[in-house]
């Protein structure tokens, strides 16, 4: 929100210079923003907008399904509509408006100025808006993919050879790749951002969820991708991991997705409980009951939901016993979801309630879900699965769970937060009518459809016959979810409606205790006056004179001596301050980076290889820019005082640093996506006689061990690299990097060397090819560790990397740690295991 | 009282609270792997699987073992110092003892989805 410098700012110099150093662009440059208000509501606008696109979607189908027989649609067109239906609302909608919310709102609730790493999220964004919009517009071509939301292979990898699946895949995993960047800010915005004194058991719940939904994201979406990966290779390359007559298996695209699936429901769940999480005791008028309980809830579910994955597959004639176990995880996982809703109920009963539309959306919301998980825990029964498999009656289910789960508490904190963040309030009356059309409309459209799916109608039918006698659901069905569009009709208009002659609210208009109410109306762009010290729950109830405080400059950072955006970082535990961390400003380097990342995916997608070849190496040139100029600073000082006597390391590096947590988080990820193509390996290993094949020639074990010792040596290089130059022996550091990167090199083409030198013809058979795959994966990674060298060297003789200031190559020497587990994996799967397994 | 573990920064209370869902998840893990694994490579033609049966047991002795002892440790925890009810304050003793509260829940919670995991080999003996 731009506001005018105003008389405070004239009047005090150090407010004077804070504003000027967060003061947003102006004119075209807005949009080289990159401060978490201006992007996250970016990412919120545009997540809305693929929703009512997600909407218009289902009004299509349910006007096609209104009667028997319709031709409003043909069967390939509600193909492409249910798919892309599907695909939207959860990949386009539901994951990212919670990380938008999370941007937006999260750094406030800290009493943080930022994100740690505003530019990280900025790409996040632009990279979110190019993927869904090309995989959007797909439709309007006629060439969306037509496989439903999970996309089952042999249908998508040999029946569909449009490009449609291609787009899917593509498309879907650049977006992903978005989603885990954003989860890696929101991790280590939660762990390393909080104000001085917010010990573990005062973080606001918001941010508990959060943190639990962030890591779910990290160990969900790579198997995701991982698959994704395997079947564009299937589809481009012709390499057969789910093609059954060379060895391959489509029930492994299932475990993957169902890895990622199950998960995913609750990490659409879980931030719309947050919200409701600051909602309840705002209006309650009293702390949230339950803390501890509700953190047991929040990482309880976190686990178990991933124990989940199989009961989709129930009817695939697993063993019997891994169903029994899986249907066991999915009633243990009710216990903690129905804490919590405990937890919420007694807040309310103990409280003195205020009515209000936030209220109305939390409690509809809280009902509909209740009766989502009383038929989810129906089908989790698995002899009742059979029967209602794959009918209205699990579509009715679904929403259920997600529009009762999700957007009826998405349209509560919209109420809620809309005045923290615009300065104007929502209608309350409008806000009443919405509430009201929402809530019959949606059970008039989703109640009649268990019947249908018990009376036998399919679900992913284009139309049905008279003599099944759904026609009158079906009916109801479709006047209900045009009820429920009108609601959010109002509810829209409500939103967009011009409120320039509407007075500003008064700051915190619903009185709440939690630390984003410290936002001034209007809203100043630094977030917070000075970054205070936390003692309770609900500071702005219970700390004396605190909101002075803050505005007065009292606590720590009240200004910006150097004219730098700076926030602090406390240590994860007792969130005791270390360092003032400057964070970058405007830049419009993200965007191309977004433009060239999305390149090598969108190209890739109509085979124009060397395009997007041309298109990566741009992305990686961009990407080396920005970490060039953006990132790890030398500080013209060592240190700053931050205020109230305290004094603060500018730059840190290692452990301390939010940056080295960022690594090691991502590369979390990325060996989550690794061991779900091992698990490939062995789930061939499982399902075949016998595997390795009798007569296939394996990598041997000559070339991987090889490659194993060089890049173990590359490794302890790097590390050496890393003493050396904190000792700030330049020669001995530039040595072992020549040493690492001609090894890595070496290392690349021993790898290489192991399957191609025994003719390993990754179309031949699924053996080949998934050597092939763990092969290329690992030299990949040490292609980019060498990178990752090279930029280190230059790093130090540009000067940008010292004894002292030397993040760079301690991050580089995290990555390296991974990179040595990897090719150690890979060695005992490719070389090691097949000389047991004879 | 000694400094305890879940007071020292080196030792996150983070990987108190996650450690008996952790156990949980390699109970679960190694449960469904011994009988995918099992079922596939070696039942024989009528698909009892008496091994899996025994060796799941034995698993679940072990994890329960576990996560009883994290449930004793972080009870200890919630009972550390005077105001035991207390988790709200600043300071690090009611840090102590909600991490510690939070702690002895998931534990339990995750007892009771070990043994639900168990129960279901006990009555559930074949690959079929
Ligand atoms: C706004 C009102 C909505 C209506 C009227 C609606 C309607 C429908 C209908 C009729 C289907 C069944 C398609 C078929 O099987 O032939 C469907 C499927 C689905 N919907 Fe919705 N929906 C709505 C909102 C949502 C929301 C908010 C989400 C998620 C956050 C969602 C997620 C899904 C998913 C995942 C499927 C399964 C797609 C597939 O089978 O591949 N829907 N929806
Ligand atoms: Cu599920």
């Amino acid at each position: 929100m731009t506001a005018d410098a105003t008389t405070t700012e004239s009047r005090d110099p150090d407010a004077k210079r804070l504003f000027d150093a967060w003061r947003t662009p102006t004119g075209w440059r807005y949009w080289s923003a990159v401060n978490n208000s201006e992007v996250g509501l970016w990412y919120v606008v545009a997540s809305f907008t693929f929703f009512l696109f997600g909407g218009i979607l289902a009004l299509l189908m349910r006007i096609q399904l209104a009667v028997p027989e319709n031709d409003f649609l043909t069967a390939d067109q509600y193909h492409q509509v249910f798919t892309m239906h599907g695909s939207v609302m959860m990949f386009l909608f539901a994951v990212p408006i919670l990380e938008a919310i999370s941007i937006l709102l999260l750094p406030e609730m800290l009493g943080a100025r930022d994100l740690p790493f505003p530019r990280l999220s900025a790409y996040g964004f632009w990279c979110f808006l190019i993927g869904g919009v090309f995989v959007c517009g797909s439709i309007f071509f006629g060439v969306a993919p037509e496989g439903g939301w999970f996309m089952y292979p042999p249908m998508t990898t040999e029946y569909q050879t449009g490009v449609g699946v291609d787009i899917w895949l593509l498309g879907l995993s650049f977006i992903e790749v978005a989603s885990i960047a954003a989860a890696v800010e929101l991790i280590v915005g939660v762990l390393k951002c909080r104000p001085p004194g917010m010990r573990l058991n005062l973080i606001p719940l918001y941010a508990w969820y959060i943190l639990v939904v962030a890591v779910m994201i990290l160990f969900a979406f790579p198997p995701l991708i991982a698959g994704d990966l395997l079947m564009e290779l299937e589809r481009s390359l012709d390499w057969p991991f789910f093609d059954a007559s060379r060895g391959g298996d489509p029930m492994l695209w299932q475990h993957l997705f169902w890895i990622f699936g199950h998960p995913e429901v609750y990490i659409v769940f879980l931030p719309s409980v947050a919200l409701l999480a600051m909602i309840v005791p705002t209006f309650a008028r009293t702390a949230m009951v339950g803390y501890g309980w509700i953190v047991l809830a929040a990482v309880g579910t976190g686990f178990l939901s991933f124990g989940l994955w199989v009961h989709h597959m129930f009817t695939t004639g697993l063993p019997a016993i891994s169903i029994g176990i899986f249907s066991a995880a999915s009633q243990a996982v009710a216990i903690p979801t129905g804490i919590q809703l405990f937890c919420f109920i007694a807040t309310l009963l103990v409280g003195r309630v205020t009515k209000s539309v936030c209220l109305l959306f939390t409690l509809g919301g809280l009902a509909t879900f209740i009766i989502g998980g009383l038929t989810g825990v129906m089908v989790a029964v698995a002899p009742f699965d059979y029967q209602a498999h794959d009918t209205y009656f699990i579509v009715g289910h679904l929403h259920y769970v997600l529009i009762g789960g999700t957007i009826f508490p998405i349209v509560a904190g919209v109420y809620y937060y809309y005045p923290a963040v615009t300065g104007k309030q929502l209608s309350e009356r409008l806000g009443r009518s919405a509430f009201w059309l929402m809530l019959i409309g949606f059970n008039i459209s989703f109640f009649p459809m268990h019947f249908s799916g018990l009376l036998g109608m399919p679900r992913r039918v284009y139309t049905y016959q008279a003599e099944l006698h759904v026609g009158t659901l079906n009916l109801i069905s479709t006047i209900g979810a045009f009820v429920l569009a009108a609601g959010f009709l109002v509810f829209l208009w409500d939103v967009l409606r011009p409120k320039s002659r509407q007075p500003l609210a008064p700051r915190n208009v619903w009185n709440a205790g939690t630390l984003e109410w410290l936002a001034e109306v209007p809203d100043k762009p630094w977030g917070v006056r000075s970054i205070p010290i936390v003692e309770t729950r609900y500071p702005l109830w219970e700390q004396e004179r605190f909101v002075d405080d803050v505005d007065e400059g009292r606590f720590y950072l009240p200004g910006a001596d150097e004219g730098k955006r700076e926030t602090l970082v406390t240590s994860v535990v007792d969130a005791e301050p270390i360092q003032c961390l400057r964070v970058p400003g405007p830049t419009f380097l993200t965007h191309l980076a977004a433009v060239f990342t999305g390149g090598v995916f969108i190209l890739s997608t109509f085979h124009w290889y060397v395009a997007a070849a041309i298109s990566g190496v741009l992305a990686v040139a961009t990407i080396l820019v920005w970490l060039w100029t953006g990132t790890a600073w030398i500080p013209e000082k060592h240190e700053k005082d931050v205020g109230r006597g305290v004094t603060l390391p500018i730059y840190v590096s290692g452990s301390r640093a939010v940056g080295w947590w960022a690594m090691f988080i991502t590369m979390l990820g990325d060996m989550t996506a690794f061991i779900s193509l091992v698990f490939g390996y062995f789930f061939y290993w499982t399902i075949q006689e016998d595997f390795p094949p009798q007569g296939s020639n394996g990598p041997g074990w000559i070339y991987p061990t090889a490659a194993l010792l060089t890049i173990t040596l590359v490794w302890l290089a790097v590390m050496a690299a890393r003493t050396w130059n904190r000792q700030d022996r330049g020669p001995m550091f530039y040595g072992a990097i020549a040493f690492g990167v001609t090894l890595s090199l070496a290392g690349v083409w021993a790898l290489l060397m192991g399957p191609s030198s025994h003719a390993m013809d990754p179309t031949s058979h699924v053996y080949p090819a998934i050597v092939w795959v763990l092969v290329l994966w690992t030299a990949l990674h040490v292609v980019v560790g060498i990178v990752m060298q090279l930029y280190c060297a230059a790093r130090r003789m540009a000067g940008k990397m010292t004894a002292r200031y030397d993040a760079d190559i301690v991050n580089v020497t995290l990555y390296w740690h991974f990179i040595a587990l990897t090719s150690l994996i890979t060695w005992l799967v490719v070389a090691a295991f097949p000389m047991v397994a004879r | 009282m000694s400094k305890s573990n879940l007071h020292d920064n080196r030792i996150s209370p983070l990987w108190a609270i996650v450690s008996a869902p952790a156990i949980w998840a390699m109970h679960f893990l190694a449960s469904y792997m011994t009988a995918a694994v099992f079922c596939a490579k070696f039942a024989d033609s009528d698909g009892s699987a008496g091994e899996v049966q025994l060796a799941v047991m034995i698993y679940t002795v072990i994890a329960l073992l576990l996560i009883v002892a994290i449930a004793v440790i972080g009870f200890r925890h919630h009972h550390h110092g005077r105001q035991f009810t207390s988790h709200d304050d600043s300071g690090r003793d009611a840090q102590r003892r909600m991490i510690g509260f939070s702690t002895f829940l998931l534990a339990l919670l995750s007892a009771v989805a070990t043994v639900f995991t168990a129960l279901v080999l006990v009555f559930v003996g074949t690959c079929h």
